[in-house]
Formats: C-alpha cells, sequence, structure tokens
C-alpha cells in the first residue's frame, strides 16, 4: 500500500462493469457541452460530440447481432418447442400449440385418460433446488474466511493469492471434476484411508463435493475483490472501541463485503442449479438433476418439447434468482454487479 | 499500515487455518490426477508403481491427437472472432444512450449468466430448426457467442482505464477515425485484448456441454473425447492425458501471470 489514507483502491482484478462507463459518460457529457464552444474554432470540432475515439455506436453491431442470433434466437425456439408435440419417430417437433409438455411435468396421463400428479419431475427440480442452495451455503462460508484472510495480506501475497484461486478456476472443469471420481470411488484413496469402502461415490453427497469444488472460485473472488476495498483500520477502530471479534465480523465487515457475497451467490447458485457434469458423472442415477433431465430429454427419451419445457423453467428459475439478487444488493443500498 | 495488519491477523485466527484448508482443497483432487497418472497399473485407481508409459500410450493415440487439433482449430477461431466483435462492443458502447447500453449488455452478457445447458439445447433446436448439419461450423459458432463475454470483461475495463482525453487529443490533431483506432486505441488496448483473448482460448478449449450437443458425431473436442472415455469406465489414460491438459493449463496460466506482471 503506497497511500494508506485512500480509503478505496480500486480493485486490479475486475472493476465493476457498469460503474466505470457509466461514470466515464458522466464525466464526458458535460465535459464536452462545456468544452465545445471553446473547441468548435478549433481543427477537428465536427468529430468531438461523439465521445472521442471510442468508435460509432455502429461498432456494437456485429458482436450484438451476432449475440441475438445464436443467444437469442435460439431461446425463442427454445420457448416455441416447449409448446409443440414430440416430432414422427421422436425426431424434434411437430405440431400444433400445446401445453402438453408443461402439463407432463406436474401429471401423467393414465391409460383412461385421466391426470394423477406425479411427483417425479418436481423432484428433480426440487433435488436441483436444494443441491444448488447447499452448494452456495457451503461456497459463502468457507469463502467469506479466506477472502478476508486474503485481504488482509501483503500485496505481493494477495496477488498470488489471487491467482492461486484463480488456477483452478481456468483449468478444465471435466478434469475437475473427474478428479472427484478418482478419490470417491470405493478403491480410491479415501476409502484406501478409512480402510473399507463405504460408497461415497454416486450419491447426493459426491455432487456436492463436485459442485462446491468446481463452484469455489466464484465465490472466493467476488468476496475478495469487496473485502479488498475494505479498509481494515474500521475493524481496529470498532475493537478500540470495544467491540468483540463476532460483532465486528457481523456488523463492521460482514456489511462491507455484502455485494462480494451477494454476486457470489448468484454466480455460484446459478450454475449449480443447471450443473450437468457433476451429477452425471459423481451422483450417478441417485442425484438427477434439472441438466440432467434436459439432456435426457434431448438425448436418449428425444422427447424434445418436453425437454425444452424443462430448460424453460431452468431459464424461469434463474431469472427469478437473478431478480431477487438483484433486489438484494439493491436493498443493501450498494450496487450489485456480475460483469 | 503494518502493525494494524499483524493485529488484524490475531483477530480472526480461524480465517488462517480455513484458508490454508481451502488452499489444499482446491489443489489436493488435481494433486491426485496427476499422481496417479504415473501409476503402473491397469486398474486406475489401485497403486502399483512408478511407470510412464500411460503418456506414451496418450502421446502415441491417433484419436486424442485429431481431438486435441479439434479443440486448438475451435478455440482458436472462436478466440480471435469473439476478441474482435467484443472490440466493437467495447469501443461501441460508451457511444450509446443510457438505455441502449443497458440492452447491449444484456445481450452481451447473457451468454455468462444463462445456464449452459439451457444455452446448449437452445442453440441444438435453433441448428435442427434450421437444419443445418451439425459439425466445425456449428461448434464454432457457438463458440464464438460464449467466449464473446469473456472476451469484453478485460478489454472494457481496459478501456474504462484508459485516458480518455488521448482519443480527443489524436482526433485534435487531425487523426481520422480509422488512424486514431489503429494508432491510438488498439496500442493502449493491447493487454486488454491479450487477456481477452486468453479467456476466450481457455473458456473454449474448457467446454464440453455446449459442444456436446452441438458438436454431432463427427466432430470430437478433447474434452468430448474424454468424456467418452469416462463413459467407458476409469482407466489411467485418462488420468495421464488429465495431467496433460492440467500441465498446458498452468503453463498459459503462468506466462499471462508474469507477462501481466511484467506491463504492471
Amino acid at each position: 500500500m503506497t497511500d494508506p489514507v485512500t480509503p478505496l483502491t480500486p480493485g486490479t482484478a475486475q472493476p465493476p462493469a457498469d460503474d466505470p462507463a457509466d461514470g466515464l459518460a458522466a464525466s464526458a457529457a458535460p465535459g464536452t457541452a462545456r468544452t465545445r464552444p471553446g473547441r468548435a474554432s478549433s481543427s477537428g470540432a465536427r468529430r468531438v460530440h461523439r465521445p472521442a475515439g471510442q468508435g460509432a455506436r455502429s461498432s456494437v453491431l456485429p458482436g450484438t447481432l451476432f449475440l441475438l442470433a445464436l443467444v437469442g434466437a435460439p431461446l425463442v425456439i427454445v420457448v416455441a418447442y416447449s409448446f409443440m408435440s414430440r416430432g414422427m419417430f421422436g425426431v424434434g417437433v411437430a405440431g400444433p400449440f400445446s401445453v402438453d409438455s408443461y402439463v407432463r411435468l406436474l401429471f401423467d396421463t393414465q391409460l383412461d385418460g385421466s391426470k394423477i400428479f406425479d411427483p417425479r419431475y418436481i423432484g428433480v427440480f426440487w433435488q436441483s433446488i436444494w443441491l444448488a442452495a447447499l452448494t452456495t451455503v457451503c461456497c459463502a462460508v468457507l469463502a467469506f474466511p479466506m477472502a478476508v484472510w486474503m485481504a488482509t495480506r501483503s500485496p505481493r501475497t494477495r496477488a498470488l493469492l489471487v491467482f492461486a484461486v484463480t488456477i483452478p478456476f481456468w483449468t478444465n472443469t471435466l478434469v475437475r471434476t473427474y478428479a472427484w471420481v478418482l478419490i470417491l470411488n470405493d478403491n480410491g484413496p479415501v476409502s484406501g484411508l478409512l480402510g473399507t469402502p463405504i460408497g461415497l461415490l454416486y450419491t447426493p453427497f459426491a455432487t456436492a463435493v463436485g459442485l462446491v469444488y468446481v463452484s469455489l472460485p466464484f465465490m472466493i473472488l467476488p468476496v475478495y475483490s469487496s473485502a479488498e476495498k475494505f479498509d481494515f483500520r474500521l475493524a481496529e477502530a470498532a475493537y478500540d472501541l470495544g467491540a468483540r471479534r463476532l460483532t465486528i465480523l457481523r456488523r463492521v465487515v460482514y456489511p462491507a463485503v455484502r455485494p462480494g457475497l451477494v454476486a457470489g451467490v448468484v454466480l455460484v447458485f446459478i450454475p449449480s442449479l443447471g450443473a450437468f457434469l457433476q451429477p452425471q458423472l459423481l451422483g450417478g442415477g441417485k442425484s438427477l438433476m434439472i441438466g440432467n433431465l434436459i439432456e435426457q430429454q434431448f438425448g436418449a427419451s428425444r422427447n424434445w418439447p418436453l425437454g425444452s419445457a424443462v430448460a424453460v423453467a431452468l431459464l424461469v428459475l434463474t431469472l427469478l434468482t437473478l431478480m431477487g439478487f438483484a433486489l438484494a444488493g439493491r436493498r443493501g443500498g450498494q450496487k450489485v454487479s456480475l460483469m | 499500515m503494518n502493525r494494524t495488519r499483524r493485529v488484524d491477523l490475531r483477530r480472526f485466527p480461524a480465517f488462517a487455518t480455513v484458508s490454508v484448508l481451502l488452499l489444499v482443497f482446491l489443489y489436493l483432487p488435481l494433486l491426485v490426477v496427476v499422481v496417479y497418472a504415473f501409476n503402473t497399473g491397469r486398474i486406475a485407481t489401485i497403486w502399483e508403481g512408478f511407470s510412464l508409459h500411460w503418456f506414451g500410450d496418450v502421446v502415441a493415440n491417433a484419436d486424442i491427437r485429431n481431438a486435441t487439433l479439434t479443440s486448438l482449430q475451435v478455440a482458436a477461431v472462436a478466440t480471435v472472432c469473439s476478441v474482435v466483435l467484443a472490440i466493437g462492443i467495447a469501443l461501441g458502447l460508451a457511444a450509446l444512450r443510457r438505455t441502449a447500453r443497458g440492452a447491449v449488455m444484456l445481450v452481451a452478457g447473457a451468454p455468462l449468466v444463462l445456464p449452459e445447458i439451457v444455452l446448449a439445447v437452445a442453440t441444438l433446436a435453433m441448428f435442427a430448426f434450421l437444419d443445418v448439419p451439425l459439425g466445425m461450423t456449428t461448434v464454432t459458432l457457438a463458440h464464438i457467442a460464449f467466449c464473446v463475454p469473456f472476451a469484453l470483461l478485460p478489454i472494457r475495463a481496459r478501456l474504462a482505464d484508459m485516458d480518455q482525453r488521448v482519443f480527443e487529443a489524436a482526433a485534435d490533431l487531425g487523426a481520422s477515425p480509422w488512424r486514431v483506432f489503429r494508432r491510438v486505441t488498439l496500442p493502449l488496448l493491447a493487454p486488454g485484448i491479450v487477456a481477452g483473448a486468453l479467456m476466450a482460448f481457455i473458456v473454449s478449449l474448457d467446454d464440453f456441454l455446449i459442444t456436446f450437443f452441438v458438436a454431432g458425431p463427427g466432430t470430437t473436442t478433447l474434452p468430448i473425447y474424454i468424456y467418452g472415455m469416462l463413459r467407458v469406465g476409469i482407466t489411467p489414460a485418462v488420468n495421464a492425458l488429465s495431467t496433460l491438459i492440467l500441465l498446458v493449463s498452468l503453463l498459459v496460466l503462468a506466462a499471462a501471470y508474469f507477462a501481466g506482471r511484467k506491463r504492471g
């Protein structure tokens, strides 16, 4: 730290995305307005009212149109597919508008045409929400102390620690998930240490361990980037004023890192909710999650409309989660940004 | 400052323990994979002695070589295209009005926020709807799409850190917009572009799920190949291949880290 008086040093890792651009626009707009009369006499005046050098507005077009075509349009199509019926021979989709796929998520049709409640699909949703929530809580509980500890190291150590947390995040997800197959299986090191196989692999527990493992950096990094901006002399001040350690954590440190926690919760919960690899490789058949259900419908079961309906349901859950956390962020009085 | 830090240290003693344990938790599984890669035995999970022959098997395997080439080819094209699109978005964003900027950020951020499985089946559904045969092209297009936000992050961050007046200065001195872009914007943006390209490249190499859905039978990337191996059963060859992949990721990241430090 070169200047201990400066309370907030902007994180080097990633500044909250909206703020810089907003601040930039806010400062540029009046600035240009003020200077324009003066500059009108100089050369190049015609170009200046566009934020200089930033390029034309139209330069966003290729990227935006491409993403609309490859992300926007597919979403529209999957929503449309969810309101259709299975195609001939189980290939693709066909036919008129129908809500059968959504009804199927809740009810099973008997041979006589009557519908009875079928808890299987809802059960998968419940299992997914529960596992994703468990993963998120575990990550938050583990990441909070680590992020605070990292933020209290020297700048050099901090950089190294951030790098150390980032490495697993950038190594292959499939390999990292597979590592737990190796560790937890009945011939693996855990069973070896215990002396007897205890059937850890292919359980919801194994899925949860895998999810926590791949998600942890997504929690540590945003919490750390909040903690790093926290002036720890405030904790010192609270201590000097007689606050206990727990009170300091709860009343001083926690509010400061809350935006990072909220961002981390979103970054962990949403991918966990739609996880595929971890339940597939670690959970076996026992902890089917929404992602596996979708894959089955698009794969072996060849029921694209039902798969689409499940995907739309997952999408709705995702959006609800995002909205919930946006509200939580706003109530905290601090803007939470993911990008 | 230092004294304050030392007091903080004593304040939350359990935090250091948790942190060290978490670091072990993050690295131990990777270490286990690497150690087992040197196992002699045919059964991947029972240690029988030190051997390098699984690495030989991996290197000699033509399917693995092809899958590696496919992965690299997809990642290279996806990186170049996504970086170009991301530069366009980053530069244009500042010129947009607030609502338009929000809309573009929503579109550009969507692949990052959407569950990957939804994006995967939706992309598959669209290619099926348009009757596009699945293969290299569909994989590459899908990869470009989800790489854009990763490329955009560091480029935007870099742009926000830059002194906006240099552009004005260049324009005032009579440089054409294209000349400003080539001679001022690009060189100053270079570290962000390199970081964005690196992110896009790694994210593309890493992808399993989207590729799994839009690849079709003929196109096998490395993660798809490994997934296929895992379905057959755990073999030491998987460990050796995984170790090689880990090694490559580490080398790339280390290079990026030191390049970043030198640049400051």
